[in-house]
């Protein structure tokens, strides 16, 4: 009888303990991103490093397919379910942040003065709301002109001078297309998919080139409603209408059209790198976007980390401590090595100076802007439809770029009513 | 308590069950949602507040919430009339077979059976523009013209009816033959004797006595074409409901609106309009088709 009170109170003892124990050593934080092997397979790696150095924080890492992030975040919050740290694109921070689902970073960690410092200057404005940070990111991404080397040789031009200017790409683009009898685009000489990186190479860089500026200082006003404007927009829909290089949803659409080798050149980002390397038999090149009357421009984009709204105390110390490592420049150079993109802290990018395709998106990053948007599906579909107004309505460039900044405008207007 | 009673009340504790299965899953969330339609429910917002009909102004204001009814108006309109007219042409001819009825019955009922994203995504690759789609592949084979399809606003939308009218015919033909084996042999052979043709036989025997299943059907279809969403997600590009909002039904409009802008609030009360309509048009037609007809 004694000796099984003491066995009971043996048991109990170490039952406690060991409860006891695990109770204070652990916080389990969860990290959201979307499913992207690379990215996966790299975080995994990241964690396990991350819980080495910090023991008694536990991270635990979920993901969603692409196509229904957005929906899982949403349907997780009212649920009161979800993450503690949130991988999401820069460009939803405004609805996020004025949702009041993510929350400000603490001042301590990541001031204005050490994001200006640590990254390209359009992260800290694109992360700032009245005054207060939001996110960090690990990667930023810029764009090129990507161009299929075998393809150009095929047409009788030089693999290793890619156009430098609009007039060169435009050239090459019309050598490069090829037509079947009836005059069917069968190999495009220039990819035109506005739903794909097509929007922003209009919006912030041929708006610029020809002497537009997009939006106000502060973004809130569309300013691309100009006579310089309008002929941005219409050297891109003259591409497709007038010289039929290339049309939106060639061949399902770009990085398709491209992989399969059917078409010659096409603008897109340097997240693609890993994805073209991985195909077979595609020998590729990437060249800075091409320049117009000397003006060089391009477009910045990046996905970034946040704080989710109601994480505190313990929690939200182990996920500042997340943040600060995933953020960190080795962080950075491993994020370059596996997934492709580009460091978010510009001294990092000297280790690259030499690699034929990285050097290209890197030195894209010195004269990039990063678009402010409210609501980037919404704006994007306004310029995707303003293309296909013109190609598809044979409507006049003019009035469809009028109407589209004014819908825009009334989106960006609603948005901070 | 009587048997009579008794057996009542049985047959109520056992219809409890899938009652309180609509209450909870159906009217519940219906109830739900009419009042969130009069609020400013987002998903990522944490506080709600009433709107009164501001969401309702706002889509009848909304050009593109507009046009999805009238394309969804086009499905329907266009969609459900030309299935049951095909589908009744074949039962007849397929019940005319002596032989290989089951075969052809297979074939028809084949795409029905097949999951609707796998043919959705199937017809847009036959669709494409050259070099890629097997159909333009073949019309520039023979000297014809290739065409858009899917990539203009006007094309678009009849293909991915023609779609859909493929997927139901398969069902609507089966509830056909079906409903032709319930005509009692008697009054087809008491008319034959009475040396009634063809003809004859459909116009005044057939036709009349299927009345009941072209009212099912009519009602099934209409409902099926008012709420379509899972081909137009799936035949548009990027599942917009392009180009140009041409094939955007108001399935996908509230779909965009819930889940893409989480606007859950105009979602609710564009749903509402659309049961609202739906409700309507079933309504219409029971009261158009359901005439008592006596032999």
């Amino acid at each position: 009888m004694k000796r099984t009170r003491i066995g009971i109170s043996l048991c109990m003892a170490l039952f406690l303990g060991g409860a006891i124990a695990g109770q204070a050593a652990d916080v389990t934080i969860t990290y959201w991103q979307y499913f992207y092997q690379s990215k996966v397979d790299l975080m995994n790696d990241l964690i396990q490093q991350f819980e080495a150095r910090n023991p008694g924080i536990k991270v635990e890492q979920v993901t969603f397919p692409y196509e229904s992030y957005q929906q899982k975040v949403a349907a997780a919050v009212p649920a009161g379910e979800g993450p503690d740290v949130i991988n999401l694109y820069y460009g939803w921070l405004p609805l996020w942040v004025k949702s009041g689902y993510i929350q400000a970073l603490p001042d301590f960690n990541f001031s204005s003065r050490y994001l200006a410092k640590t990254f390209y200057p359009f992260v800290a404005q694109s992360v700032s709301f009245g005054g207060k940070n939001y996110s960090v990111p690990t990667a930023v991404r810029t764009l090129a002109l990507i161009y299929n080397k075998k393809l150009f040789r095929d047409a009788g031009l030089d693999p290793n001078a890619p156009p430098r200017t609009l007039d060169e790409l435009l050239t090459d683009a019309r050598r490069l297309s090829k037509y079947d009898t009836q005059g069917n685009l069968v190999q495009a000489g220039l990819l035109m998919q506005p739903s794909g990186q097509g929007h922003v190479w209009i919006r912030e860089v041929l708006f610029r080139q020809f002497g537009a500026t997009p939006y106000s200082a502060d973004g809130r006003t569309v300013t691309y409603n100009s006579q310089a404007g309008i002929q941005a927009f219409q050297w891109y829909t003259d591409r497709i209408t007038k010289d039929k290089v290339g049309y939106p949803n060639f061949s399902t659409d770009d990085p398709t059209a491209f992989t399969a080798q059917k078409a010659a050149m096409n603008i897109d980002g340097s997240f693609r790198i890993a994805t073209l390397n991985a195909v077979k038999n595609l020998e590729w090149g990437a060249a800075e976007l091409p320049t117009y009357k000397g003006i060089k421009s391009n477009f910045a984009s990046f996905w970034t980390n946040a704080i989710v709204n109601g994480v505190t105390g313990a929690k939200l110390d182990a996920a500042v401590k997340f943040l600060t490592f995933l953020t960190s420049p080795e962080v950075q150079e491993q994020w370059l090595q596996k997934v492709g993109e580009l460091p978010a802290t510009p001294s990092l990018s000297d280790k690259f100076k030499n690699d034929p395709v990285i050097s290209v998106f890197l030195k894209g990053l010195a004269y990039a802007h990063a678009t402010s948007y409210v609501d980037e599906a919404g704006q994007r579909a306004i310029l995707d439809d303003a293309v296909d107004e013109v190609n598809l309505k044979k409507a006049d460039p003019a009035a469809v770029l009028k109407a589209a900044a004014v819908k825009e405008q009334k989106l960006i207007d609603d948005f901070w009513k | 308590m009587t048997l009579a009673a008794r057996r009542a009340a049985t047959a109520y504790a056992f219809l409890g069950i899938p009652l309180l299965f609509f209450v909870g899953v159906r009217l519940g969330p219906m109830l739900y949602m009419i009042a969130m339609s009069f609020t400013d429910w987002g998903l990522l917002r944490k506080t709600l507040h009433v709107v009164g009909i501001a969401n309702y102004e706002a889509i009848l204001a909304d050009p593109v919430f507009l046009k999805s009814l009238l394309n969804t108006a086009k499905y329907a309109v266009f969609g459900a009339p030309a299935v049951i007219v095909l589908s009744l042409g074949i039962a007849i001819l397929l019940d005319r077979l002596p032989r290989g009825k089951g075969v052809y019955r297979l074939i028809y009922v084949l795409p029905y059976i097949t999951p609707l994203v796998a043919v959705a995504w199937v017809w847009r690759w036959m669709f494409q523009s050259p070099p890629l789609g097997i159909i333009n592949a073949a019309f520039v084979s023979v000297g014809l013209r290739a065409h858009e399809f899917l990539n203009s606003p006007t094309q678009a939308l009849p293909s991915i009816l023609a779609v859909n009218v493929w997927v139901e015919l398969g069902y609507c033909t089966i509830v056909f033959l079906a409903g032709m084996q319930t005509i009692p042999s008697s009054i087809t052979e008491a008319a034959r004797i009475d040396g009634a043709s063809g003809r004859q036989l459909l116009r005044w025997i057939t036709l009349p006595l299927l009345r009941p299943v072209i009212i099912l059907l009519a009602v099934l279809e209409g409902i099926q074409f008012l709420r379509i969403f899972t081909q137009v997600y799936n035949m548009s590009f990027q599942a917009l409901g392009g180009p140009l909002d041409s094939t955007k039904s108001a399935a996908l409009y509230i779909y965009q609106k819930a889940f893409t802008n989480f606007d859950m609030g105009v979602a609710a009360s564009a749903s509402l309009v659309l049961f609202v309509i739906i409700l309507a048009v079933t309504l219409v037609q029971l009261k158009l088709f359901d005439r008592k007809l006596t032999y």
